[in-house]
């Protein structure tokens, strides 16, 4: 039986993480560029967050302090996977905090508690290619990118407006990065975008089923696609959350029975944890809730 | 009263119990081994091998045990073992002229220097289920001693009339591509896409090699021939200035015949389409020499008509462990993003209500 090797800190071997680090110097001195980067397997299924877990097994070192959130949450079961099999590949420290954490990586969600410089913020992408739905080829999308060629997906999103009165993408809605390159901020909620503008962590995309890598420097403008008569907006939710009463935050939905019971609760669970032990208080809150 | 669910990391780990519980089964029966498994289920081994891109038998049989028989989940297994393995560097490419055969057919020659041999085939077989083979001593086969007489393949000998194109312009002494150390970039040269479609799942290529039989990208196709058996593979030491030979590996080889009609700058010859293979896998490499003959379509200046001839759409979605993750990852929550949906529609359709309610 061929001997099993000891696995190297942080699981990929270092030249591997040099490749990949050198494609994330790339990404950050061209925003919003998508870098071809060699892809490895993960002991993790392509498109449960593979390219997400390589940009942060690169970067990550024995001192930081890690928070996986997925869908927002701390504890949806991929994002416990993830935090394990960090906390067994390179023993660092992890946290559940937003403001504790050096490194976070996340799927669908961008924390609701502003990010601080030094921090560094890793998206999981499954379709890093804003042009995808509209043009399939790689090859094509490369040459519209080189060219800045966009007109397709402002013509997409007038179509929107023409059949339905707004524009319908409420996810993965397309950015502009510095205004240059049309960038896929991941599937998170529109509702993120703007957070995604001029913060003051690094914002770092990783793509692993599609080989990619891209970035998003600190400080850098992040701008919405939008019309001037149909200018870009957020989800609004029209009651605050039931458990911590945030208002201005991304809620989810949880159904209560089969007649159409339901409450909206935060999506970012750190964040409504941290509410309620401070007090906060919402409908179907309880006050022993903030003792556990 | 909802209450935020914890214990993800319990739920996980008792999953994993389960799991194991079940890959194990009945207790009264004996565990299967890891020789049984490469022994008597070698062809499974053999595609867990091929399609994870390892050849080391034992290393595909635990997989396949742990993967409880599924070949996906075993062929996954072995790659993201594969990937932490250190590169030495690259083998001499393997003579599968040399090759020590076990089986080789031609359908295009009747008879040819070193003979058509059938080898250990499920053709001709009849399909009846047999009670019998169950814990059945099967006695020896009666074995031929080897022939000394070598057999050139037929695509070389065909070479030599200049009926068929040469083995394509790659420079022998050139670098070759490594899909697993480079990110691929469409459009491919013919050693990637060869990589490409060597680990490629088989279930796809072998549907998109039946569509080109079907009209979907015609190539008139030949079995030149098809060989199994065991090739030396060798290895350049820079240190000793010489090859040495890292030892034997099987490997089935497919060479597909294919008419062409020539071009302005080439006369009408024979094109060749090609399948290479670890283990015994028959189904495999014909499929692939079918597809690698259509994704051709571009360098012998034919029209790209139907998806086998689509490089991109074809290797894009070749891998069956990208595949299985990103279908099975819809599985993973997608309530946020549901949310901005559910969002959308109530407040159209509440959009639409209300113009209703005017008409």
């Amino acid at each position: 039986m061929t001997a099993l090797p000891q696995y190297n800190f942080a699981y990929l071997d270092e030249q591997t993480k040099r490749m990949i680090r050198r494609a994330i110097l790339k990404a950050i001195a061209i925003p919003g560029y998508q870098v071809p980067f060699s892809s490895r397997e993960m002991p993790m299924p392509y498109g449960w967050g593979t390219g997400g877990v390589q940009v942060t097994a690169s970067i990550i070192g024995p001192d930081d302090v890690l928070k996986v959130i997925d869908q927002g949450a701390d504890d949806t079961t991929n994002a416990v996977s993830i935090r394990a099999f960090f906390a067994k590949v390179a023993q660092v420290q992890t946290t559940t905090h937003t403001a504790e954490a050096s490194i976070i990586q996340t799927r669908h969600r961008i924390p609701e508690k502003p990010l601080t410089e030094g921090q560094v913020l890793v998206y999981q992408v499954p379709i890093p290619e804003p042009l995808r739905f509209l043009e399939p080829r790689e090859t094509e999308t490369r040459k519209m990118h080189a060219l800045e060629e966009y007109g397709l997906m402002h013509v997409k999103l007038y179509e929107d407006i023409a059949r339905h009165g707004r524009i319908a993408t409420t996810y993965a809605y397309p950015v502009k990065v510095e205004g240059r390159y049309v960038m896929d901020p991941s599937p998170t909620p529109k509702f993120d975008n703007p957070k995604m503008h001029m913060s003051p962590a690094l914002q770092l995309f990783g793509a692993g089923r599609e080989h990619r890598i891209y970035a998003v420097p600190p400080y850098t403008e992040v701008v919405s696609l939008d019309f001037e008569d149909h200018p870009f907006e957020i989800q609004h939710f029209a009651e605050p959350c039931a458990l911590c009463g945030a208002t201005e935050v991304y809620l989810d939905e949880v159904i209560l029975d089969d007649r159409g019971g339901h409450m909206f609760v935060c999506s970012d669970t750190d964040n409504c944890e941290e509410r309620r032990q401070a007090g906060h208080v919402g409908s179907l809150g309880t006050g022993r809730e903030a003792a556990e | 009263m909802y209450v935020a669910v914890k214990g993800g990391e319990a739920a996980i780990s008792n999953a994993h119990a389960l799991l194991a519980d079940r890959r194990r089964g009945d207790r009264n029966v004996p565990a299967l081994r890891l020789d049984q498994i490469v022994e008597q289920l070698g062809l499974a081994v053999d595609r867990a091998m091929g399609e994870g891109s390892l050849y080391d038998k034992e290393l595909a049989a635990l997989a396949l045990l742990q993967a409880r028989g599924d070949l996906i989940e075993a062929i996954f297994l072995v790659r993201a073992y594969r990937t932490t393995l250190p590169r030495f560097g690259y083998s001499r490419p393997v003579d599968t002229g040399a090759m020590l055969i076990e089986r080789r057919i031609s359908a295009t020659f009747k008879d040819l220097p070193g003979g058509q041999m059938l080898g250990p085939t499920f053709d001709y077989t009849h399909r009846l289920l047999d009670p019998n083979i169950v814990g059945d001593e099967v006695p020896q086969p009666v074995i031929r001693a080897a022939e000394p007489e070598r057999a050139p393949r037929v695509t070389d000998m065909l070479g030599q009339q200049g009926l068929m194109e040469p083995d394509g312009d790659t420079d022998p002494e050139g670098e070759v591509g490594d899909l697993t150390r480079e990110p691929l970039d469409f459009p491919l040269d013919r050693d990637l896409r060869l990589q490409a479609l060597a680990r490629g799942d088989e279930g796809f290529l072998l549907a998109l090699g039946y569509s080109t039989q079907r009209g979907y990208g015609r190539s008139h196709p030949f079995v030149g021939e098809i060989r199994i058996g065991e090739v030396e593979v060798e290895f350049d030491v820079p240190e000793l200035g010489f090859a040495v030979s890292l030892g034997r590996i099987r490997v089935t080889e497919c060479q597909m015949v294919n008419q062409f009609k020539g071009s302005a700058k080439v006369p009408p010859q024979f094109t060749r389409g090609y399948g290479l293979v670890f283990g015994q896998a028959e189904r495999k490499a014909m499929a692939m020499s079918l597809v690698d003959r259509a994704l051709r379509a571009r360098e012998l200046g034919e029209d790209i008509v139907a998806p086998a001839q689509d490089e991109e759409f074809v290797i894009s979605h070749s891998d069956n462990v990208q595949a299985t993750g990103f279908v099975e990852h819809l599985k993973l929550p997608h309530y946020v993003d549901f949310q901005a949906e559910l969002d959308l529609i109530r407040r159209m359709r509440a959009e639409h209500e209300a113009k209703e309610a005017l008409e």
